[in-house]
């Protein structure tokens, strides 16, 4: 136990968190970058056309991690928030700072390929349907964040108000898992679960579960990297952080 | 600036020892200290309200004009509107709720009282509260009083009325609690209104869905009991939640 916490506390001081995710970080990208093109070319290329939407439906490789992705950020960063919040951790609001503009565009990327997925399914762009209309208002909640963090003059007021939005905010979450039952909805019921078996045959399924774990290391690297350039904007005046740029010129 | 950074509460520690100490040595004094301080802030926010009955009556001006706008911008004719009707009166007086929003800490704020409610020893998160039921009794009330008489000039079908009052007295209370941590969150910039709205309305929407929908259930005859329940449980939980997240959020904008 006690070396767990003892890296844990490690890992909320910027410094020492720069150097553990610079050894975590390559591994990260390699294995989205592994994940990602395997899921893509065996989702897009091999796996079978759906009976019904033909090939249209492989635009799930994408749709379906990318709104994984929207609602599982938006709880990482209320859990950052959280973390912030209790234990005063930077590290964990500069997380949680970088969080939400790569929500927010997984959330678009969502979006619009639903939107773009309706045409052939629905014949529409846009359909007021249960789980894009609470993707769209993610999408609100997102902005709600960013916009919020930015109206502060002091960093740190606007770092804890947007704490105290995202965790507001996930409330929401719940919300959304929920719209499918609350409401009367166009979209096929939820399509991958990871507990109960999937009506798809695997030759669909797997390349989509590869396609979920790659957007997931994606996430991750993406994040360890922009709260690593965040460390050292924040913590520019540190002399670590001079010692370290003076090294590299 | 980094003085505040980790000392979240040690202003009004500071502020307060010989309060403390009092309470502790006090015995029974808290309970009736709190009772006291609410009922002084509920008063005290009614009577500085009703002095200022302009900024009463504009929520509910605002509310007739829009849903005069709606038949000059949709049709006048009374069945497309009978349709829509439920649908707009939400719409319109949760868009007057939010329109008051921007004042419920505003003056406290710029007068300095705010600071005075956050030295006080009684949770903040109880006057907080009171500030609220006083902003739901002088917006959310007389919204859901008037919606009717709106109604009838959009030609809502007969026997839904009483809901809609009734679905409205219960949806504002959760859009004035919601609305107020929207309200604490922003009370501290100067150009807190429009970035209010945007922070409010997506958390206002389930409101909105089961507030609309027990209207609309009670045309249809199918009883809109169920859907005011889940307007008194949305209630219930912003009841439970939304005092704390207004005082924490009261904090953030005192100290920044």
């Amino acid at each position: 136990m006690g070396k767990i916490w003892s890296f844990i506390h490690k890992l909320g001081s910027p410094k020492w968190f720069y150097a553990i995710s610079a050894r975590l970080m390559p591994w990260f990208w390699l294995a989205a970058a592994v994940l990602i093109l395997v899921g893509s070319v065996w989702g897009l290329a091999f796996a079978p056309a759906d009976y019904q939407q033909g090939n249209s439906f492989r635009i799930i490789y994408v749709h379906v991690p990318a709104a994984f992705l929207a609602q599982s950020i938006f709880v990482s960063m209320a859990v950052a928030g959280l973390i912030f919040m209790v234990w005063k951790i930077k590290v964990a609001d500069m997380a949680a700072a970088v969080m939400a503009p790569l929500g927010a565009a997984m959330t678009f990327i969502s979006l619009f390929s639903g939107a773009v997925w309706g045409v052939p399914t629905w014949g529409t762009w846009w359909m007021w349907d249960a789980r894009l209309t609470s993707m769209l208002i993610l999408l609100f909640l997102y902005l709600g964040v960013i916009a919020l963090r930015g109206a502060f003059s002091s960093r740190d007021s606007g770092s804890r108000a947007a704490s105290v939005l995202a965790m507001v905010g996930v409330i929401n979450i719940p919300i959304i898992k929920y719209s499918v039952d609350w409401w009367y909805t166009l979209h096929q019921p939820a399509t991958f679960s990871v507990t109960s078996r999937p009506a798809m045959p695997l030759e669909m399924w797997a390349p989509l579960l590869i396609m979920v774990l790659g957007f997931y290391c994606f996430f991750i690297a993406a994040t360890l990297m922009r709260t690593r350039s965040e460390i050292l904007r924040r913590e520019a005046n540190k002399r670590w952080v001079r010692e370290l740029a003076g090294g590299l010129s | 600036m980094f003085a505040w950074v980790g000392e979240d509460r040690m202003p009004s520690a500071d502020a307060r020892p010989i309060d403390n100490d009092g309470r502790k040595t006090g015995g029974g004094e808290p309970g009736g200290g709190l009772v006291v301080a609410v009922w002084a802030t509920l008063k005290r926010d009614l009577t500085l309200l009703m002095r200022r009955r302009s900024e009463v009556l504009n929520p509910l001006v605002f509310f007739a004009l829009v849903i005069t706008l709606f038949p000059i911008g949709i049709s006048p004719d009374p069945e497309l509107l009978a349709t829509i009707a439920p649908g707009l009166l939400w719409v319109a007086a949760l868009l007057a709720a939010l329109l008051s929003l921007d004042s419920l800490f505003r003056s406290d704020y710029e007068d300095g009282s705010l600071e005075q409610l956050l030295l006080t020893p009684q949770p903040l998160a109880m006057l907080g509260l009171a500030k609220v039921a006083v902003h739901w009794l002088l917006t959310g009330l007389p919204l859901a009083l008037m919606a009717p008489v709106l109604g009838i000039m959009l030609a809502l079908p007969a026997g839904s009325y009483l809901v809609l009052a009734f679905s409205l007295a219960l949806g504002t209370a959760s859009l004035s609690l919601i609305g107020a941590i929207g309200a604490a969150l922003t009370v501290g910039l100067s150009r807190g209104g429009v970035l209010l709205s945007l922070l409010v309305l997506p958390l206002y929407i389930p409101v909105l869905i089961f507030g609309a929908g027990a209207v609309q259930a009670a045309i249809m005859g199918d009883g809109a009991s169920a859907h005011l329940a889940i307007l008194g449980a949305l209630l219930a939980l912003s009841l439970m939640l939304a005092p704390w997240a207004v005082a924490a959020s009261l904090r953030i904008s005192i100290n920044g």
